[in-house]
């Protein structure tokens, strides 16, 4: 008798029954359907809140990229080899791009500041005429050296998506960091300082 | 048999990406590499189908070096060394990148091993059973008759 019970009732036989058997067959569905859907979410979710244009630089830690360009606003070339042992800050800024209106006061404000200290502050032009970077310095002032940067070789080299591009290169000619948009003079003051201890350190 | 198919087809694919010809012009060449990186203007464009001017730089950047005699995978090898792996349209097949590639096929035998399962507890067993707890119902329901008479 009893053991005819048990047989009828025993656990996962009578799937048509209700029962503690079928609730649990029920939540290994839902948790097997729902699964692969909040897994799904999850990576939509974080790649979606990504910025698909705030990329870290391939180039930081490595040796700056050498280049010898046309000095746009005086005669002569500018040669990254020349800077050895000095922070140099590499601006990438084209006449049409209106970030670097908005970042041009920092930019000056750091170079005026730093100078004295051996840094140097270089603007690359890209994608510009040379007509429209002058009219440019022109119009909003600024006395560090400017260098043309003919068929962008130097902006592939550093690997520039767009501008405005900033990359503070230390004194051991690696690059020790980048930042795209238009620079502040926080950012400025923090990575030239950084750069300068550790180029005092060595 | 149809799952391990398609999962040897998805593999095959996976790896037997073309390699590059050897024998084709340089034009050619230049366009080869170029579709496989993305113009970093406008993002969604492939360097050989973009039409900035940056893309257009690119494209003769590849092919200096391309004539300089580097190999197609140099030549990809230096942008990503300058802008990431981002820069390609296809990422490399190694690591964490194989992952949708391998996800479809495991969720295909996944799929296939549970259906089967479900098969086969369900179609001949399911008969067995019912016939058996019927006939054990009908037994208790005999007994409970016979009791009180």
């Amino acid at each position: 008798m009893t053991a005819d019970v048990d047989e009828i009732d025993g656990p996962d036989r009578d799937d048509d029954r209700a029962g503690p058997g079928r609730s649990r067959s029920r939540w290994r569905l839902v948790a097997l359907v729902l699964t692969p859907i909040v897994l799904f979410a999850v990576v939509l979710a974080s790649g979606l809140g990504r910025d698909p244009r705030a990329l870290p630089s391939e180039l930081i830690g490595h040796p700056a990229p050498t280049f010898s360009l046309p000095r746009l606003d005086a005669g002569g070339t500018l040669d990254l080899g020349d800077l050895e042992g000095q922070v140099v800050v590499v601006n990438f800024w084209a006449s049409w791009c209106l970030p670097c209106r908005e970042e041009h006061e920092a930019l000056e404000a750091a170079w005026g500041r730093y100078r004295e200290r051996g840094v140097v502050i270089l603007g690359v032009s890209f994608e510009d005429t040379e007509e429209g970077a002058l009219a440019f310095r022109d119009e909003l002032g600024g006395d560090w050296p400017l260098a043309a940067d003919p068929d962008s070789r130097t902006a592939i080299a550093y690997g520039v998506f767009g501008v405005p591009e900033t990359f503070v290169i230390a004194p051991d000619g690696s690059i020790s960091a980048k930042t795209t948009g238009a620079v502040t003079y926080e950012w400025l003051t923090r990575e030239i300082e950084s750069a300068l201890r550790d180029g005092n350190v060595d | 048999m149809l799952v391990a198919a398609v999962a040897v087809v998805g593999v095959a694919a996976v790896f037997a990406s073309g390699g590059p010809d050897r024998t084709a012009s340089v034009d050619d060449r230049v366009h080869e590499v170029g579709a496989g990186l993305r113009c970093p203007v406008c993002l969604n464009l492939s360097v050989a189908d973009s039409p900035s001017a940056l893309a257009g730089e690119m494209r003769a950047e590849i092919e200096t070096q391309l004539r300089s005699g580097r190999s197609p995978e140099q030549v990809r090898a230096f942008f990503v060394d300058r802008y990431g792996e981002w820069i390609l349209l296809a990422p490399t097949r190694r690591g964490l990148n194989l992952l949708p590639w391998a996800i479809p096929i495991v969720g295909l035998l996944v799929g296939a091993s549970l259906w089967i399962g479900f098969v086969r507890r369900r179609m001949p067993r399911d008969e067995v059973a019912a016939s058996t707890s019927e006939r054990a119902r009908i037994e208790r329901d005999l007994a409970n008759l016979q009791e009180p008479g």
